[in-house]
């Protein structure tokens, strides 16, 4: 299956692309693929795996982004989310476990939704109350602990193999094509792409902004729900305090490295999840090079404000100046 | 009157937050509660400052917590590995930190990028250069250090009133007069209205977001050196997420997250409020400290929530006042 290339993706791929270079310069066996217990393995494959997380969080993000917010809570959802599931998973049926967690992803959604779309607070502030608040729910129902599980068909998610592919990266790839399907097959991405680029003019020409603003939110949550029981899964337990924490961060810097405008108005999706895999496959190069962790934090900053100031409308008027002077 | 009706409630609050805590636990009534109230919330207090500033003239800065971390490390590092006098090293890294926040205040004005994901890339360069200084937790011994905690007013009732606690009232009494009795203070009020009509006041807007970005983090510098002088050690991982707890406790204290609205000493009781909620927590023993978060994403949906309909309420009477006519 193959999807139209969006018009605007050259630099990011490209960007990619370059990443994936320089990791393969770096360690030489970056490329070796193996199979191995009917999984594939290696570097290559692992940044896939790895970035399966932060790239279903930016699925939800970017789409929140397009309206003109942003979702501070997903890291906490995450953690919820990764509570439940684990806390039911030894005692409960699979599909309960799922549902159980699933849901509570879309309530918190709901709930930021409702706090943007029908109080009208700005999206910082309404995903704040939960980003706060949500970590101490996680560990209320975790009771401060780390809860460990060991059923198998949950662990599936995270360590899993469905013809050779781990189950995350199957995951995000179904994911990423349903929403694909369903918001540029049908008037959604339309009707998003307006309630960000100009919320009144689209409510007075019958667009639904309201709707439409809460179902971003449910969405994003339901994404971070899925993000959150891939890596209760991934490691077998759930850490409330540390799960999911500034992801929301990487998710917010994957649809800013997708082109997405802060201020809403255009997105993609599968760009969005090629951000993530990027930030992925850095993090994956600077430990393959031999330089400590640490230096992950710094390299974001710097990809951050270069990507910031490329798109910076300032910058591109130079741009375009340069661009006119006669040669 | 409208204006002072946030503040008022924030105060009301507070002072039915406290009774109720007092009725429960009589030693809340002592001055040893009172000055620990004090002391424990400096750092977050300073902080809130640097914030009130930021967040009146329309902007946000995420990158406070990791500027104390960072803070801490360096510090730590400079006196005792690098042999710094210690006030030489606060000096220098005073400067550091407020040169970090001028910079992106630069950056937010010079290619107009949203201050939210300026700061942002601030707090991981802040958090990431603490991480490669060190990941340790480094003691502070120096002579300095143990006088400064030794040192307290003794207040009537078994309390002292520490040097940190001090240095946040004066942070608070300083920032109060800068806010609402200066000029710059008044620009600041009027870059949160509008970005534009102020600029077409005469007004430099570039210097003042600059000034106002390299105070918070100026004060952010000043918070990690109160932060080193409290726990006497220097962490990179210390403060995480405390650009959080700040945001909160100016919103708390009654600030419009639009900007162009607040006052100083509303943040002062909402930093009080928070330590209000810990102190209790920790009275009460059974409760655990997650409840802290949880608590305070509840008050804060509350005091939002309740300045969204006072904000409601107004537009609606002034709408009313225009449909009856300025008949007098």
């Amino acid at each position: 299956m193959r999807f139209r290339l969006p018009r605007k993706g050259l630099p990011q791929i490209a960007a990619f692309v370059v990443v994936l270079l320089i990791n393969f310069a770096v360690s030489p066996q970056f490329f070796d693929i193996r199979l191995q217990d009917g999984r594939l393995f290696g570097s290559f494959i692992d940044v896939f795996n790895r970035g399966a997380p932060v790239a279903l969080l930016s699925l939800g993000m970017v789409l929140v982004v397009a309206t003109r917010g942003i979702d501070l809570s997903v890291g906490a959802v995450m953690a919820i989310a990764g509570a439940i599931a684990a806390t039911l998973a030894d005692t409960h049926a699979l599909p309960v476990v799922l549902l159980a967690a699933l849901g509570a992803g879309l309530l918190c959604g709901l709930w930021n939704g409702i706090l943007v779309a029908v109080l009208g607070i700005q999206p910082i502030i309404a995903t704040l109350i939960l980003m706060v608040a949500g970590r101490g729910i996680a560990q209320l129902i975790t009771e401060g602990r780390i809860v460990t599980f060991t059923s198998p068909e949950l662990a599936r998610f995270g360590g899993g193999a469905i013809l050779g592919l781990p189950v995350p990266v199957v995951l995000t790839a179904s994911v990423l094509a349903v929403a694909v399907i369903a918001i540029r097959g049908t008037a959604l991405g339309l009707l998003i792409e307006a309630t960000g680029a100009n919320a009144r003019a689209s409510a007075l020409a019958g667009i639904e902004t309201r709707t439409t603003t809460i179902a971003v939110y449910v969405w994003s949550g339901f994404c971070a729900a899925l993000a959150g029981i891939v890596a209760a899964a991934d490691i077998l337990g759930a850490d409330a305090n540390n799960a999911g924490l500034w992801l929301e961060l990487d998710a917010i810097l994957a649809v800013v490295i997708a082109g997405s405008s802060l201020l809403g108005g255009r997105f993609s999706l599968a760009l969005a999840v090629l951000g993530a895999l990027t930030i992925q496959a850095m993090n994956t190069g600077i430990l393959l090079a031999g330089f400590r962790p640490e230096f992950n934090l710094v390299v974001k900053a710097v990809v951050v404000l270069l990507v910031l100031l490329a798109q910076s409308p300032r910058l591109s008027g130079v741009a375009v100046l340069l661009a006119r002077r006669p040669a | 009157m409208t204006r002072y009706l946030p503040v008022i409630v924030t105060a009301a609050v507070f002072a039915l937050g406290y009774a109720i805590c007092a009725l429960q636990f009589p030693a809340f009534l002592s001055t040893r509660v009172i000055a620990n109230l004090l002391t424990d919330n400096a750092f977050l207090g300073i902080l809130a400052v640097g914030m009130t500033f930021v967040i009146i003239s329309g902007g946000i800065d995420l990158s406070v917590g990791s500027v104390v971390g960072f803070t801490t490390v360096f510090l730590a590092l400079a006196i005792e590995t690098w042999g710094i006098p210690p006030l030489a090293a606060f000096m220098l890294v005073l400067f550091v930190a407020t040169l970090f926040g001028a910079t992106m205040g630069a950056l937010i004005q010079g290619f107009d990028m949203p201050p939210f994901i300026v700061t942002l890339a601030g707090m991981f360069l802040a958090r990431g250069a603490s991480f490669l200084l060190s990941t340790e937790s480094i003691p502070v011994t120096a002579p300095l250090y143990s006088a400064v905690s030794d040192f307290a007013f003794r207040l009537p009732g078994g309390g002292r009133l520490s040097v940190v606690g001090m240095v946040m009232l004066a942070v608070f009494f300083a920032g109060g007069i800068a806010l609402h009795l200066t000029r710059f203070g008044a620009n600041v009020y009027a870059l949160g209205g509008s970005r534009v009509s102020t600029g077409l006041m005469g007004i430099t807007v570039g210097r003042h977001t600059a000034a106002i970005y390299a105070l918070s983090s100026f004060l952010a510098g000043l918070s990690g050196i109160v932060f080193s002088l409290y726990t006497s050690s220097g962490y990179s991982l210390s403060a995480v997420g405390v650009e959080l707890d700040t945001i909160a406790a100016v919103v708390i204290g009654g600030t419009l997250l639009t900007g162009g609205h607040g006052f100083m000493i509303g943040t002062f009781l909402g930093v009080l409020m928070q330590g209000l909620i810990q102190t209790y927590i920790n009275f009460d023993g059974t409760l655990s400290s997650w409840w802290t978060k949880i608590v305070t994403g509840v008050l804060l949906f509350a005091f939002i929530a309740f300045q969204q309909a006072t904000l409601a309420l107004a537009r609606r009477s002034v709408r009313g006042a225009t449909a009856k006519g300025a008949t007098p």
